[in-house]
């Protein structure tokens, strides 16, 4: 258990080590860091002073192993277009994705799962017909589309939904959440509807299959064979065994939940890191390019790592290595 | 013999509705399994060994059905019940070993758990006494250390263990009849004649009498009362296992006991007779064995056998029609 927890620490960090490369080069060669800081009228002097402050004159390696250790210490640079350090600009808007992301995950996961159980059990039902034709709508339209469409008939026709922005905002020092005020609830509604529903449907195709695949197994026959009560074989002993491959994937869903944000952000023009970064991008702002690669990066690393660890504790097999004769 | 068998299986036909048409796989088949009595069922790969098993049990798996035929135990059909009456039978009174052990244990459960829960679900005792109930079975199965084993999961178990626990697994709730389906194909040579023995012992022990389905003649020599051959989804022979084994009736019969030289002789698996068992989308009218028997005459390209009965054995040939005709 503690070999594969630091093996897996170490592959982490080699991702991690990759992405800032990546990141690094990016904010390094992609345009000329100072062309961006400076007006025109800098003269070649005050530019080469820069230059030299900032270490831009440093060998390669030296650079990048300062962008990792600046990076490790939260600093990313200041941003072309606020003039303020990356960190804070990302701290402040952070929140946001992550309540918009987390609240997609558990609709994601509360409503997938059931549905996916349930048309696994039930096949022939025509609820199950109904969700699997919704599925099917949830995976080919595209977010932007779904997230136009609820704004059409929640904000426009009907007018009960607001169509942009968090609502009122509790700030906590530390964190600034929508989730104490109503006006803070009925803003995430609609966004998070759009994200999870992509993932929900994912989920419930997945577990509908794991679990006719289960179903399908000889423990399970066995189960039956020994007059098991149905809701035991079915949630006890199919569901369980169901949800082990799930969670890895369940949970690498959940990071990519954060990325798919962007589009769900932009429409609905939600203050998070994905609208911060597709508006970085029209302005060229490497720097906050940059640091929400990284960012993106490590969230997934840790997600992982987490699954993995989950893994560990659901199943004995590997919990419990190999077998005793 | 006035009292009724324990289990009576009456022209069971079982079919599976395919795009091709409907397919067959068992094909009329009755038999009786008296009370502690063992029965041996033999034959070829895809003979309908397995089917039948299922469909007394009632676990076919749709779209395939019980088409025609009854399914008696203790004298009341089972083959018709709801879904609930009959999930009371499994484990209760009729209890299965399924053929690998690696594959029948939910890997996320102690064996504990497991047993803990079967005993639970049909007899009325609580946690404590069901444990109790667990261990004692655990013991007599023969798992070393069995206190100490109980609350571990199956992977860490071997193969021979595995089984051991399966059969603690089928005969926890005291079943009637144990269908017990290759329980050692899937073993290790080594350990496959101690899983026969504890099979036979706790069945006996209990009075539970034992569908055995195998491949493997010298197990059901030594381990039978009686044995079913079958044939492309039909009993060809049936009767006491000494008859059966040394004065075999049917062609088919005969050409498998000509193929193991001595008994307790490790050459278990059956050789093929010439030819091979036709698939159920081309089974030839008249005797499905035709094809391949020295026997053959026109009678048995035209019109099907029946089992004829003579004392305690029945033999589905136009050959012993005639020896019984004369
Ligand atoms: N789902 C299915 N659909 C159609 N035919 C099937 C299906 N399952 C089994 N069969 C057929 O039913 C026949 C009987 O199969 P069964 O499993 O009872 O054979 P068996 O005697 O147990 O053979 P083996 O020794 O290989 O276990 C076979 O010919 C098989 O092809
Ligand atoms: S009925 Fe005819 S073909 Fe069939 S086994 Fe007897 S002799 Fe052979
Ligand atoms: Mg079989």
């Amino acid at each position: 258990m503690l070999a594969f927890t630091i093996r897996r620490l170490i592959q982490s960090i080699g991702v991690m080590l990759v992405v800032s490369l990546i990141a690094f080069v990016m904010f390094r060669f992609v345009g000329d860091p100072v062309d961006q800081m400076v007006g025109l009228e800098t003269t070649i002097e005050e530019r080469e002073i820069l230059r030299e402050q900032l270490g831009l004159n440093d060998a390669t390696p030296v650079q990048f192993l300062r962008f990792v250790g600046n990076a490790i210490q939260g600093d990313f640079g200041v941003s072309y277009q606020f003039k303020r350090p990356v960190a804070t600009i990302l701290g402040e808007r952070m929140p946001a994705t992550l309540e918009l992301a987390f609240v997609s995950a558990i609709l994601a996961l509360v409503a997938g799962i059931p549905m996916g159980v349930y048309t696994a059990l039930r096949r022939e039902s025509v609820l199950s017909k109904l969700f699997l034709m919704i599925s099917l709508i949830g995976v080919s339209l595209p977010t932007f589309l779904i997230g136009i469409l609820f704004i059409f008939l929640f904000a426009v026709v009907f007018q009960i939904l607001p169509s942009f922005g968090r609502g009122e905002i509790v700030d906590l020092g530390w964190w600034r959440t929508g989730l104490l005020t109503s006006s803070g609830l009925k803003a995430l509604i609609l966004p998070s509807i759009t994200l999870a529903l992509f993932q929900m449907t994912l989920i419930m195709r997945l577990v509908r299959s794991e679990m006719l695949e289960v179903l399908r197994t000889d423990y399970i026959k066995f189960c039956q064979a020994r007059g098991l009560r149905s809701r035991s074989v079915n949630f006890g002993h199919a569901l369980k065994n169901t949800l082990v491959p799930v969670i890895t994937i369940a949970g690498l869903q959940i990071g990519s939940l954060i990325a798919f944000a962007i589009i769900t952000e932009t429409v609905f023009q939600w203050p998070g890191m994905g609208l911060l970064f597709l508006q970085a991008v029209q302005n060229v702002d490497i720097p906050i390019m940059a640091a929400y690669l990284l960012l993106i990066a490590f969230l997934f690393v840790m997600i992982n790592m987490a699954v993995d660890m989950l893994y560990v504790v659901v199943d004995p097999r590997i919990r419990i290595g190999g077998g005793e004769e | 013999m006035t009292d009724t068998p324990l289990l009576s299986v009456r022209d069971l036909v079982v079919q599976f509705p395919t795009r091709k048409g409907v397919l067959t796989a068992v094909d009329g088949v009755s038999f009786d399994i008296k009370r502690g009595e063992v029965l041996g069922v033999v034959g070829e790969s895809g003979a309908g060994k397995s089917m039948t098993g299922a469909a007394i049990i009632g676990l076919i798996e749709p779209p395939g059905r019980i088409a025609s035929g009854q399914v008696l135990l203790d004298g009341e059909r089972i083959d018709n019940l709801s879904v609930s009456q009959m999930r009371r039978v499994r484990g209760k009174k009729v209890g299965m070993v399924f053929q690998d052990p690696l594959t029948s244990l939910n890997p996320l459960y102690t064996v504990a758990q497991q047993l803990v829960e079967t005993v639970r679900t049909h007899l009325p005792l609580s946690e404590k006494q069901a444990r109790e109930h667990a261990l004692a079975l655990l013991d007599e199965v023969g798992i070393p250390a069995a206190k100490r084993r109980m609350d571990d999961y199956p992977h860490q178990f071997s193969g021979g263990m595995r089984q051991r626990v399966v059969i603690a697994l089928a005969l926890a709730a005291e079943p009637e009849l144990v269908i017990a389906d290759e329980p050692t194909t899937a073993l290790d040579v080594s350990v496959q004649a101690q899983i026969i023995d504890v099979l036979k012992r706790l069945c006996s022990e209990r009075g539970a009498a034992v569908m055995l389905i195998t491949h493997d003649m010298g197990v059901i020599a030594e381990t039978a009362d009686r044995v079913a051959v079958m044939y492309a989804g039909r009993v060809a022979e049936i009767g006491p296992v000494r008859d059966v084994v040394q004065h075999a009736k049917h062609p088919y019969t005969q050409g498998l006991m000509g193929s193991i030289p001595t008994l307790a002789h490790d050459s278990d698996r059956l050789v093929q007779i010439h030819g091979s068992m036709p698939r159920l989308t081309d089974i030839p009218p008249g005797c499905a064995f035709n094809p391949r028997c020295a026997h053959a005459f026109d009678r048995c390209r035209q019109d099907r056998p029946s089992p004829i009965q003579t004392g305690e054995r029945a033999v589905a040939c136009w050959l012993a029609d005639q020896e019984v005709g004369q």
